[in-house]
């Protein structure tokens, strides 16, 4: 079986999707064109036509909007934001209105519109061209939040989003696009149906993540492997609704947890895990407190040096790891905390 | 298309109160009218009467004097288009046959509302009629209608996507998004704006440089139309051609329909403590009544006498009467329904 990457599998989930499914429809920005979107929709438009693959003019919030009342009016539509900061322009149609529908008409109508937003960061883009909104959005009953961080999940989350009964945001990274991997047979998926998936096990530390930030849980666990240390990794999946109980079944085994997340880290999703499994597992549960590794709350910045400060990396999770596992307090907080205590 | 940049006569007080053109429409056809906008006001005034005996406590913004906009347009209209509304939109769902028995259920926050107790007035839902939903967001439907539209076009349907709102929306930013989606993708999507020359409590002369919005739709080279929204005849005639042009041809239309609403942005009062210019104008705008002005123009067609209409008004006061003592027995929805809707699938976290 030959090997695809993120971004070829996220292709192959929309072809297996417009050929199987006649009621599928793609717009959104820059469809037609592999300068907004990598390789994700290559040739879609030339396969199944420009009625059904649209690319569309610069209007995130009609355009998203028209997504909505599609597929309240018989169509699994699915509108393309090629970066998420752009996307905050659509945020009535996708807070306001996909995600209050089914409540606020009392369960008769469901818009099961997907919104596919990616993440496009680095490279001194700046404030504007980096952002991970997914807790915001993962905050919001009604909407669901899936974000793959394999390859196979590339492809399979977007084909179960696209068939929901309900909206779905559905977020890809273009940092996980060269990742690469064999792949299943295609077929139908169902999410509610899809829970955080064990990806590697371990006993001594459990690390959760989700997209690219679940990637570097996997490579901090194989540095962590070099001093001993052996670290469960979990991938998240779905944000929203949480399904936290293979993480709370983890880290009664190992006593330990550690949450990373490309998102900012005040209200974001590190914090949301930490608090969900704080609440539910006694006291005697933990070896050590739980922490999260996530971006600083800044702004992204352009500038090289303080950009490689920002972006959390493999070996600062592997970092953390170790000393939660061994029992030191590593934070500057916490060192000051030590330091004032001993004086 | 091109016209005069703004309204002339239509936005003044004092001109078209006289009796309508019922041109060729037959009495059957005119008294359904009649009965619908009869319905319409007595449904909004008994909706009125108890927010101020404080049955009612949603937010409830009523269309009296606005009847004529949806009755006539809902003439044009089939039970397989996706009609969206506003916070406005109980003349619209009354309009095309949405049931008001289930109109009063929902503002009461009952289970056998529209929106089964848990949208109120502003969220109201009927597929079966052809009303696909109404939110209070401004310009929030408008781009679902064009969404709707898109789905008839790649199923190669002929149903319609149809948005109302208000001369408010047409300040939103997404509304001109939609209307220019709407043209560039030639989706057969109407818009009808119903002018009543008020957003909440400000004259549209100190919010935009002309009174008329059709000329958004010129400037996205969209088919469009201005009329007197409160002849009924003239919105069910004029419309007319138009809609079959956009179902014929899937293309988009305008509509700007004017208007005047006799009562308050939200709930019973009439707000002429609010507003530029409104106290001086409202009892001049009454005499633009789109009941009466119906009622005088059959009257001297000798189709319709008092007697008929004082007949006609009391039976439908007296179903309004029994439809609203029958809704405030419908129950309140059960604990469990707050957590059951919020998916299709699956309840949500407690």
């Amino acid at each position: 079986m030959s090997k695809v990457n993120y971004g070829e599998a996220i292709r192959f989930g929309f072809e297996f999707l417009l050929e199987n499914h006649s009621d599928v429809v793609l717009l959104g920005q820059g469809l037609w064109s592999p300068w907004y979107v990598g390789n994700s929709m290559t040739d879609l438009d030339t396969k199944f036509g420009k009625n059904r693959v649209i690319d569309t003019p610069v209007s995130e919030s009609a355009c998203t909007g028209a997504a909505v009342g599609a597929s309240l009016a018989g169509l699994k539509a699915v509108v393309i934001h090629p970066r998420m900061d752009f996307m905050v322009l659509a945020t009535d149609p996708i807070v306001n209105q996909a995600a209050k529908w089914s409540h606020m008409l009392g369960g008769q109508a469901h818009p099961a519109v997907t919104i596919r937003a990616i993440i496009n960061r680095g490279g001194e883009q700046g404030a504007q061209h980096s952002q991970a909104l997914h807790a915001w959005y993962a905050h919001i009953p009604g909407l669901r939040v899936v974000m793959p961080s394999t390859v196979q999940d590339a492809r399979d989350l977007l084909i179960a989003s696209v068939l929901s009964s309900d909206p779905v945001l559905y977020i890809d990274d273009r940092w996980l696009y060269d990742l690469e991997d064999e792949l299943e047979e295609p077929r139908d998926f169902e999410l509610t149906n899809i829970r955080p998936q064990v990806l590697e096990s371990g006993t001594d530390i459990t690390i959760v993540g989700s997209s690219y930030s679940t990637q570097l849980a996997l490579k901090a666990r194989r540095l962590m492997a070099t001093k001993n240390l052996s670290a469960e990794v979990i991938d998240l999946r779905v944000l929203n609704p949480l399904k936290l109980q293979t993480v709370e079944c983890s880290v009664l085994k190992t006593g330990r947890l550690l949450v990373v997340d490309g998102g900012w880290r005040s209200c974001g999703m590190g914090g949301e895990i930490l608090a969900s499994i704080t609440e539910r597992l006694p006291l005697e549960a933990w070896k050590a407190r739980p922490q999260r590794v996530t971006l600083p709350c800044t702004p992204a910045p352009t500038s090289k040096p303080l950009e490689e400060l920002y972006y959390p990396t493999a070996e600062r999770v592997a970092e953390v790891g170790i000393s939660l596992c061994k029992g030191i307090a590593l934070s500057r907080e916490s060192k000051r905390e030590i330091a004032e205590i001993t004086l | 298309m091109k016209r005069n940049d703004d309204l002339g006569l239509l936005a003044h007080p004092d001109h078209f109160h006289d009796a309508i053109q019922i041109q060729d429409f037959q009495p059957e056809r005119l008294r359904q009218f009649l009965r619908k906008m009869i319905l319409i006001r007595l449904c909004e005034e008994k909706i009125g009467d108890k927010i101020a005996a404080k049955k009612i406590a949603c937010p409830c913004h009523l269309a009296i004097g606005q009847e004529a906009v949806a009755v006539g347009l809902a003439e044009n209209l089939r039970r397989d288009d996706h009609i969206f509304g506003t916070h406005r939109s109980h003349a619209q769902f009354l309009s095309v046959g949405g049931d008001p028995y289930r109109l009063f259920a929902e503002v009461l926050g009952r289970v056998d509302g529209a929106s089964k107790g848990m949208g109120g007035s502003m969220h109201l839902f009927d597929r079966e009629v052809g009303f696909t939903g109404s939110v209070p967001i401004v310009g929030g439907t408008v781009p679902l209608a064009v969404g709707a539209a898109l789905s008839a076009k790649v199923q190669k349907k002929d149903f319609l996507g149809v948005c109302f709102f208000g001369d408010g929306a047409t300040e939103e930013g997404v509304f001109h998004e939609s209307m220019n989606l709407a043209s560039a993708l030639k989706l057969p999507v109407i818009f009808v704006c119903e002018n009543n020359l008020f957003s909440s409590h400000l004259h549209i002369d100190l919010r935009q440089p002309s009174n008329s919005v059709a000329r958004y739709a010129d400037a996205h080279r969209i088919n469009n139309i201005v009329l007197d929204g409160n002849d009924v005849v003239e919105v069910a005639k004029k419309t007319a051609p138009l809609i079959d042009e956009a179902r014929a041809n899937q293309t988009p239309v305008f509509i700007e329909a004017v208007t005047y609403r006799w009562r308050g942005h939200v709930g019973p009062s009439e707000d002429l403590d609010v507003g530029v210019k409104r106290g001086d104008d409202l009892p001049r705008w009454k005499k633009r009544d789109p009941i009466q002005r119906l009622v005088d123009g059959m009257t001297a067609r000798s189709m319709l006498t008092d007697e008929d209409f004082r007949s006609l008004k009391e039976e439908i006061r007296k179903e309004v009467d029994e439809t609203w003592d029958r809704a405030e027995l419908s129950d309140f929805p059960d604990h469990s329904k707050l957590y059951d809707m919020v998916y299709a699938k699956e309840r949500g976290d407690a």
